[in-house]
């Protein structure tokens, strides 16, 4: 899926990372803890997350994520916003809940790829 | 690659804003090196986990990597409390972190199994009220 039609799918507002919109995505996951996002989350494309601060963009860097939709109109400050832009990550930010926006996210085809637990 | 690399940091232990970043830069450094993408992934995640856990618990400290031709070996030591149980804080799921760490998304208590899970070795020394230092190597 290109990351154009996630931000039209979650009606979301883009941030930074424009030259990006026409990438591919393969995969995501939704989470508030990025300590789970760390531990079980394996080649996703896209972080679907509701806490912001600096530590979700490098989250999302460490795991060579492309695409941090923010849900529940949440809206990074200015210092999240350029650590994406350092990193090449698109940031948006939408008004559903998590629940909605991983929904519909779903239902268009972008499932949750090869997922890992620590066990393994 | 014939011979070895190294970076060595000072991990501020007063703002977790900053935890992590550390482990960028190494990222950074080990894409230039022309190193496989499963491996740097590997090695930024298992330090990005120890310099959260510096921050965390510890109140900073340092990380050294060395880039060998044939492993990187990645060492964070700290001057914090200690770990009183290993075999306990290695439990996923176990943590000591306070409510405030978890409201920023840590503290699940998946820091330390992942530091092992995404290196091919750990080794904790550890000594209450004296410090703790974690050596994870990861085989190229």
């Amino acid at each position: 899926m290109k990351i154009r039609q996630i931000q039209s799918l979650m009606e979301a507002d883009l941030l930074t990372g424009e030259d990006e919109l026409d990438s591919d995505v393969f995969s995501a996951c939704a989470s508030d803890m990025m300590s789970d996002v760390l531990a079980f989350v394996k080649d996703q494309g896209v972080l679907i997350t509701g806490l912001v601060n600096p530590q979700v963009i490098r989250t999302a860097a460490m795991m060579d994520m492309r695409c941090i939709v923010f849900v529940r109109g949440k809206n990074p400050g200015e210092d999240v916003i350029s650590l994406g832009d350092e990193a090449g990550i698109v940031i948006m930010t939408s008004k559903l809940r998590m629940y909605e926006a991983c929904g519909r996210l779903y239902t268009a085809g972008l499932h949750a790829g090869s997922i890992t637990t620590p066990e393994e | 690659m014939a011979e070895s690399v190294m970076f060595h940091f000072d991990v501020d232990g007063e703002s977790f804003e900053s935890a992590g970043e550390a482990s960028i830069v190494v990222k950074k450094r080990l894409r230039q090196l022309g190193l496989a993408p499963d491996i740097i992934r590997r090695v930024s995640i298992a330090m990005y986990e120890g310099e959260i856990n510096m921050v965390i618990h510890a109140n900073g400290g340092t990380a050294d990597v060395e880039v060998t031709p044939e492993e990187i070996i990645i060492v964070l030591a700290d001057k914090g409390p200690g770990i009183p149980d290993v075999d306990l804080a290695m439990q996923a799921g176990y943590s000591t972190a306070k409510d405030n760490i978890r409201s920023l998304g840590f503290g699940a208590g998946m820091g330390l199994p992942n530091m092992k899970k995404y290196s091919d070795s750990m080794e904790i020394d550890t000594t209450v009220g004296v410090g703790t230092t974690i050596t994870m190597k990861v085989k190229l």
